[in-house]
């Protein structure tokens, strides 16, 4: 496997509601191995992109391929198969909410792969603790967790089957600051371990400098911009200058010395 | 690529094992079967050659560090060789993972699981009806302090519910009470006609329609549609934290929302019923004609005769109380949704059972205290 092979590479894309037009002519590659970081203003359809790659919005027109297969020609089975591949953490979990975070976990290795329960109970503890959950939080209920805890479970769930694909939508987002530094570092660490591919929409320009690779700005329909956070930083148009220029983004960067700490990593 | 797998053999150094193929997740399955039942009698070391694993997921080395550990538990020294970097992350990864996990209580015999399950069933009921009571309190007072200060009454959303229970139930509850008076009436003069006695169908009609199935047949159909809809609306309210915020902005969820639904249902109700004993009537007045040849005049006639202004006015006065405990319970039921959307069907499914239940209940309360006052 060749390590900047493209894992998902969208051409053409069309998306729409009603009169509405979400993309149009979106062009995108995402290289196997690197964590790549989604923004855009509200209502861009930065997680509209996420859920159309995903196979839950139907384009209106363009080409989607993740793992080299069209998903939209792909029979049924075929593309089941290609779905356990991939792992999704939704905005506030989306755990299922009669099922103790243990089961939810499970669900995927119950019913895809039928492992015996021994084992489901085994690796389900597995990844509450690699999540960085306490180990009695299998036996919890959703409604029983906070925010963080919901999120940290979402992952877990997500990386249920050991997929090679994570897509997480707004994983910081209604974190505190610590919470969301630990999270960065968990999936940082994760994606280094499991050599995951990560596809990560944010608005949290700690996250995009501490663990995006590479970052894709979504703006007039379309891609405008992919690179790394030196390349936004060095960019001129006005919504990536405001974006990464912002009072908001010289307090994240710390300016000059975040420049340098681009510099080191690059 | 090939399923994962491993063979045992004995070398010169002692027992080896070597793994091989996919590791991961798809094939932990056959490879925890395999591993468990690996026999470590005989063995005094034990060495993993476990380059040809071409594929190794937190599954795999999960399964590969738990008969690590079983392993030197037995006192076998295992040793780990020509082990990929990467797959040496993975297990160091999986290691942390490794922590016991916590004890789940032991689950009670079955006889005391059934007497547990009962007491706490009798103590839910007890803990249900005190809710109720002091709901029924709560509303009571909103309702005095509106009548003391109508203003307070939200006129919009009272004129939108009334119309969605009572105008949208229309329909729905006219063909209801027409299909049985129809049914009443064949079923009647079926019987009626052994003892040549057709004619006092139109009494059977009379009474039970007035008295008892229209409104009945009223008060489910509307506990059905209504009393749920208040339970899921509410309560969906509830887990979005939107009763939450209306309490923060100093708006009382028992005015913005309680009291609109309640009196909405206490005045669609009589009118429904009025409408339902209509269509039950004509229902049972059509199909007399049909079948037994009572002409609609004599019909009325013998309607005149048969039934009292009490027939009816028995029915009309238990609609606006049946009508206020299907709100009232739909009402506290939403309230009582917490958190999660499951608990929100359970709430609605909850609704509609205690409506239904206590309609019928006070139903035959009412009928107590009828024959008690002679009506």
């Amino acid at each position: 496997m060749n390590a900047d092979a493209v894992i998902i590479r969208v051409r053409g894309l069309k998306t729409r509601f009603g009169r509405q037009v979400v993309h149009d002519d979106l062009d995108l590659d995402v290289r196997r191995g690197e964590v790549i970081g989604i923004v855009g203003g509200s209502g861009t359809g930065k997680s509209v992109l996420l859920r159309t790659i995903v196979g839950l919005n139907r384009p209106a027109a363009g080409r989607i391929e993740v793992f080299g297969q069209d998903l939209a020609v792909l029979p049924e089975a075929e593309r089941r198969r290609l779905e356990r591949r991939w792992g999704v953490l939704f905005q506030d979990g989306a755990l299922f909410s009669s099922l103790t975070v243990a089961q939810n976990i499970q669900v995927a290795l119950r019913e895809h792969l039928h492992l015996p329960q021994p084992l489901q109970d085994e690796i389900a503890s597995l990844k509450i603790v690699l999540v960085g959950l306490p180990a009695d939080a299998g036996g919890k209920f959703p409604s029983e967790l906070s925010g963080g805890m919901r999120k940290r479970a979402g992952l877990a769930r997500a990386l249920a089957l050991d997929p090679e694909l994570l897509f997480l939508d707004e994983p910081t987002a209604g974190l505190d600051p610590i919470g969301a530094a630990a999270f960065d570092q968990l999936i940082r660490r994760l994606q280094r371990s499991l050599n995951l591919t990560v596809f990560m929409v944010t608005h949290d320009l700690d996250s995009l400098h501490a663990i995006c690779d590479r970052i894709a700005v979504l703006a007039e329909r379309r891609v405008i911009v992919v690179g790394t956070m030196r390349d936004m930083l060095a960019h001129p148009h006005p919504w990536i200058r405001e974006y990464f220029h912002g009072p908001r983004a010289r307090a994240a960067l710390g300016a000059p010395a975040g420049l340098a700490a681009v510099d080191d990593r690059s | 690529m090939a399923a994962g797998g491993f063979s045992t053999s004995q070398e010169r150094g002692g027992w080896v094992l070597r793994g091989g193929g996919r590791w991961d997740v798809e094939h932990s399955a056959a490879l925890d079967a395999a591993l468990r039942a690996l026999e470590p009698a005989g063995m005094r070391s034990l060495s993993f050659r476990l380059g040809e694993i071409e594929r190794l997921d937190t599954a795999g080395a999960w399964l590969l560090h738990r008969t690590l550990r079983q392993l030197a538990a037995a006192g076998i020294a295992c040793d780990l060789a020509e082990l990929r970097p990467e797959h040496q992350a993975m297990l160091e990864q999986v290691a942390i993972g490794d922590r016991p996990a916590p004890a789940v209580p032991e689950p009670l015999p079955p006889l005391l699981a059934v007497i547990a399950r009962l007491g706490r069933g009798a103590l839910d009921v007890r803990r249900e009806a005190e809710q109720l009571l002091g709901f029924f309190g709560a509303v009571s007072a909103g309702l005095l302090r509106t009548i003391v200060q109508p203003r307070r009454l939200r006129f919009t959303s009272f004129v939108f519910h009334l119309e969605r229970v009572g105008l949208n139930a229309l329909p729905i509850v006219g063909l209801i009470s027409f299909l049985i008076g129809v049914v009443l009436a064949y079923q009647g003069a079926v019987q009626l006609q052994r003892f040549g006695a057709q004619v006092f169908v139109v009494n059977l009609i009379g009474v039970s329609v007035l008295r008892e199935i229209g409104i009945l047949l009223t008060a489910i159909v509307v506990a059905g549609r209504s009393g749920s809809a208040f339970a899921a609306q509410i309560g969906s309210m509830m887990v979005h934290q939107e009763v939450d915020a209306m309490r923060t902005l100093g708006l009382d969820p028992m005015d913005m929302l309680v009291l609109p639904r309640i009196l909405a249902l206490v005045i669609a109700l009589p009118l429904l019923c009025f409408y339902a004993d209509l269509m039950g009537l004509l229902g049972g007045g059509m199909m007399a004609w049909l079948v037994l040849d009572i002409s609609p005049g004599l019909f009325i006639e013998r309607l005149n005769q048969s039934v009292t202004v009490w027939s009816f006015l028995v029915g009309m006065i238990k609609a606006p109380v049946f009508g206020f405990v299907i709100g009232l319970i739909g009402c506290l039921e939403g309230l009582r949704v917490g958190g999660s959307a499951e608990s929100v069907g359970r709430q609605t499914t909850r609704a509609v059972v205690a409506a239904i239940f206590l309609v019928i209940v006070l139903d035959a309360v009412f009928s107590i205290f009828f024959s008690l006052v002679g009506v």
